[in-house]
Order: C-alpha cells, then structure tokens, then sequence
C-alpha cells in the first residue's frame, strides 16, 4: 500500500522556504541577531556607492558559494570541508575582484582590501557551515539570497546616514548644501558606524524582542 | 562494487586536486578574459591624474572616461627624455615608472614628461606633468606633479599609493593634502633642485613659504618618503627643467 502514497514535493515557495528569505533579514538578521560581518560593516560604510557595491559583491559571493558548497555537500569530505568551502569563496571573491577591476577600478581601489576580506566574511562562512552543508541547492539559494540582502540593507542603512550627515551627499551627489550645513566630520570616521549600528540594532530588537541567552 | 569511503587518503588527494584545478581554471579565463578592460581602466585612471594635476582638480568635473580621453589626446603631448634632459626614443605606451625606479643607474631611466596644453588652444603649455615614484611607510607611492609653464611654480599634484594607512599615510589621496602644494615652488637656488616639503607636525600655516607645506600628523614616514620621492625626481627632471625655465 505505501508503494501507491506519492511523495509530494515542496512548493517552491512554501512558507517554510519563504522564511528562509524573510527571516535572515528582519529577526535573524546576520548583523542584528547573529553580530557577524561587523568589520566590513564600519569600514566600507562612508559613502554609499561604495556600500552598495560591496553589498552586491557579498550577494554574489555568498549566494553562489552556498549553491556551489550545497551542490557539492555529498561529495565533500569531510576532513577536509572547510578547506574546501575556503577554496570556493576564494574563487568567487577573486573573480568579483577581477570583475571590479575592469568595470569599476575607482571603487575597486576604494573598497581596497575590504574586498579581499569577504573571504574571512564571517556570515559567508557562516551560512556554509552551518545551512548549505546539510541542505538542498534551491534551500540554500533562498538562505543565501535572504541573508545577503539582510547584510546589504543594514550596511546601506548605515552608509546613507554618515555620507548624508558626514558629507551632506548621497551617492556623491550634495543634498544637504554647504551653504546652511556644516557637514559634522565625526561620521566620516568608524565610530559613528559603530554608534548607528549600535542604534539600529537596538530598535530591531526591541520591536522584535529578542534578548541573549 | 563497494561505496565510496570519502575519508580515505586517496579520495581527498583526488578531490583537492580537482577542485584546484577546477578553480584556476576558472580564474585563469576570467583574468585573461577581463585583461584589456582592466588595462584600459587604469591607462583612463592615469589620463585622469594627468589632466587633474595639469589642468586643476575640477578639470574633469562631470566629464565621461571617453569624454576625459578625448580631452587628454587634445591637450596632452608627451616628450621622453633621460637625466640630463635628452630626448630618448622609448615608447611611453609600453613603459613602466615602477619598471624604470627599479633601475639602479638613474642616468639609464627613460623619463616621461606630458606636456599639457590649454584647452582653447593646445599648441600652448599650460603645464608640465612629471610622474614621480618612491616609497611610503608600507609600500610605493606615486605621485604626478605638474609644474606651471615657468617650470617652477607647482600647479597642481596628484598622490597615489599601494598601501598606506587609511586615515593616516593615505590621506596623500585626499584632495585638501594635496591642494597644500599648490603654488609651491622647486627651488634653483642651488646645486641640487630642491622641491616643496612635508613639515613636521600639522595644522600650521605655511602659506608664506614657497619651499614648505602643512605635514601629516601620525603619518610622518609616509610624508617623509614622499618629500625624498619629490626631490629625487625634481634633480632627475633638472636638466630638463632648466632649458624649459630659460625660454
């Protein structure tokens, strides 16, 4: 009798796999909730532009490393697995290196080693270890996507305020004009990326509720 | 025919090695592929010191990377010439100023000069824009210096670097450093052409001295390796200078 009880198979939508989207950027947001990938978070954040390619180069990286890492989850030994998912990273951060170099050299120098630093992304590690190793490609293409975006929002949050208030633009473009705004210096530096991380996580947590263990 | 054990010596070996080989692969085609876009944006990214150095910082303002090359094949001309201010036959294209501050014997660097023309009119020197190389505290700086058709006074500088410290050495990049050496004058006053200075310390005016500029506090190695790199090549650039000075 049970040869005649067909397998559904998953929706690919399901709630369960839309959660996997939604969650990594509201209550399980790498930065907010996990306090992973803090550095780049302070470093690359003075102006927009810059952010906004950084955020797309971690999408890339951390989406196609855990399809690549999960397609390959079976085949992987496990002795040497973190060697492996090193590896990969390093490769797709290289490629988006190479890429930055030939279409965007002027961000590409200043985003200087921070893009190299995704390799040592503690969320890219992250992810691999703990979700595409023991999940299917598609799950891990939606935890990817989900905890990329969760990344870039907070980050381009951060960047929008100290390039607005640090040197009254917006993608170098100027908004708040020099003629009755002083722009205030102190959020051109990493402790006023800090302070608005700081501010951000707490709202998100307290709208959400979450508190350490 | 027995499963796979994926923790033997023999699998891991087998399947390093693929994924390496994978990997260059990978990354061989999409270096070699990307080569000339890469090359073309830094020969754009030259152009651009060039001219912001030659013309003034705003020059550029607005202007597209083929807008920027149209400008600089209009204005810019340049003459090769060695120490002592002969003209050379190598080709600028092909040559490396790190390639050339790598030879020992100064006297055997082919060194460029790009002549900057005036917009309205090229055929007349608005500046001469000497690139010059030396070290920073990490790694090499760079730095093209343009000096105003009396081949004394500096009209503009642009600083570049592979390594320094954010915040600190590689402030030389900031637009507020460089303009310091604006109006600044190389000395020919003796033997040696002696070019405008980092001092120590920050925050004090200089603006009555032709030869001194505001240093950089917390970066004293890095504004020391640019003063050694300006004077260096002012006194490679001298014999050239000179004829320039006395027409």
């Amino acid at each position: 009798m049970s040869d005649n009880i067909e397998k559904k198979s998953e929706p690919l939508l399901s709630k369960k796999r839309k959660e996997l989207l939604s969650n990594p950027m509201d209550s399980d947001n790498p930065i907010t909730i996990q306090v992973l990938g803090i550095c780049s978070a302070l470093a690359v954040t003075i102006a927009l532009e810059g952010t906004v390619i950084m955020a797309i180069a971690v999408f890339f990286v951390l989406v196609m490393a855990n399809v690549i890492i999960s397609a390959l989850r079976n085949t992987i030994p496990n002795r040497i697995r973190i060697i492996v998912q090193l590896v990969v990273v390093a490769s797709l951060v290289a490629v988006v290196d190479q890429v930055l170099r030939a279409f965007a050299y002027e961000q590409s120098k200043a985003l200087s080693v921070f893009v190299g630093l995704i390799i040592t992304n503690c969320i890219v590690m992250g992810r691999l270890e703990a979700f595409a190793l023991g999940n299917k490609p598609w799950d891990s293409f939606l935890d990817g996507v989900g905890n990329a975006v969760g990344y870039g929002w907070i980050i381009i949050a951060i960047a929008f305020v100290r390039e607005l208030f640090g040197a009254g633009k917006l993608f170098g473009q100027v908004i708040l004009s020099k003629e009755w705004y002083v722009a205030n210096g102190f959020f051109a530096t990493p402790a006023a990326a800090c302070i608005i991380l700081g501010v951000i996580i707490w709202v998100l947590r307290a709208r959400s509720g979450y508190v350490e263990d | 025919m027995s499963k796979l054990n994926k923790n033997s010596n023999g699998y891991i070996f087998g399947y390093a090695i693929m994924l390496t080989l994978v990997c260059g692969t990978l990354l061989a085609f999409v270096s070699e592929g990307l080569k000339d876009r890469q090359k073309a944006a830094k020969l754009l990214e030259k152009q651009q010191f060039i001219l912001k150095a030659g013309m003034g910082a705003d020059a550029l303002a607005g202007m597209t990377g083929p807008e920027v090359t149209a400008l600089y094949n209009n204005v810019v001309k340049v003459e090769m010439v060695n120490s002592k201010g002969e003209p050379t036959d190598a080709e600028e294209a092909k040559l490396s100023i790190f390639k050339e501050y790598k030879k020992k014997d100064v006297t055997t660097r082919n060194l460029p000069v790009y002549v900057v023309g005036k917009a309205d009119n090229p055929s007349e020197v608005l500046s001469y824009v000497l690139p010059t190389y030396g070290n920073g505290l990490w790694d090499n700086v760079w730095a093209f210096v343009a000096l105003e058709g009396d081949a004394e006074t500096i009209r503009g500088i642009v600083f570049d670097h592979k390594g320094e410290t954010p915040g600190l050495g590689a402030r030389i990049t900031d637009r507020e450093v460089q303009s310091r050496f604006e109006g600044k004058k190389v000395s020919y006053a003796s033997e040696v052409l002696d070019a405008p200075d980092f001092q120590k310390g920050e925050g004090v005016d200089y603006s009555s001295y032709t030869n001194k500029v505001d240093g950089l506090s917390g970066a004293t190695i890095t504004a020391v390796g640019v003063n050694a790199m300006l004077d260096s090549y002012m006194n490679l650039y001298k014999a050239y200078l000179t004829t320039k000075r006395t027409k």
